[in-house]
């Protein structure tokens, strides 16, 4: 430690990724809100609710796109949040980090699946 | 460096705040925004529990003719109902009281009493949709 990193100067936020993970998690909201939009509206005005009107819907190569990107937004939102929740209520380094694995592992399967789901319509 | 300048007065009392143990959480009366808040944080967690549920019944609602017919039989249960219902809410809840945060990040309503009814907003918005959401869900209309 150098002598001009104590008292007001203490770096206390080293790693400085904490805002990074701030912006995505509020870009990540906005492309699911219009893509919520989006599907509510395509879904609406499409008219038939029947099962040729919603796959008709994901065999559009821009929808099935459009879909994943809002399925990625959503499961690095959904990372940046339950991390927050583990770092606010769980102490113990293994556990929390155990859980944060377990965490990355879920979402990373629930990605292989929802790829899996869109390009087999 | 404290016992350098003890005085021989007591201490003034002062108030102590500590964070809230587990045991005082029932009688805890939060504000509005401070409900929405701890019910974005639940929200949030139920919708990623049960996003491998929820993509199940995307993938049967999408695979084919045959996995749709599945589908539609398998929401049909009042159980599977229920659920869906209770992550409606979660969705409804989650959506809005995320774009009430993204308004506050632009400092739009961050004064008490204006951040006090967007926060009742999110609830009556969220609450309302769900009931119809619900009604409609049990076939009411």
């Amino acid at each position: 430690m150098s002598k001009n990193n104590i008292g007001p100067k203490r770096l206390v936020v080293g790693a400085h990724y904490g805002l990074k993970e701030w912006i995505i998690q509020r870009v990540t909201a906005i492309v699911m809100v219009v893509f919520t939009l989006i599907l509510l509206i395509a879904y609406l005005l499409g008219g038939n609710p029947s099962y040729d009107g919603w796959a008709g819907l994901f065999a559009n190569p821009f929808m099935k796109v459009l879909t994943l990107l809002a399925l990625l937004s959503l499961f690095y939102h959904a990372w940046i949040g339950v991390r927050d929740i583990w770092m606010d209520y769980v102490k113990p380094v293994g556990i929390r980090l155990s859980l944060q694995v377990l965490t990355v592992l879920w979402l990373v399967g629930c990605a292989a699946y929802a790829i899996q789901i869109l390009w087999k319509v | 460096m404290s016992d350098s300048h003890q005085d021989s007065s007591p201490a003034p009392q002062r108030p102590v705040f500590r964070n809230i143990g587990i045991g005082q959480l029932a009688q805890y009366r939060l504000p509005w925004p401070g409900k929405v808040s701890i019910l974005h944080r639940i929200s949030g967690a139920a919708l990623f529990l049960f996003l491998p549920f929820i993509l199940f019944l995307f993938d049967k609602s999408l695979a084919s003719e045959v996995s749709f017919a599945y589908f539609s039989a398998f929401v049909a249960h009042p159980l599977v109902k229920l659920i869906c219902l209770g992550l409606m809410w979660g969705f409804l809840h989650h959506f809005f009281a995320g774009i009430r945060y993204l308004l506050l990040d632009l400092e739009l309503g961050v004064e008490k009493a204006a951040a006090t009814r967007s926060a009742i907003s999110v609830m009556i918005i969220s609450l309302t949709l769900t009931a119809i959401l619900g009604l409609r869900l049990f076939g009411v209309f």
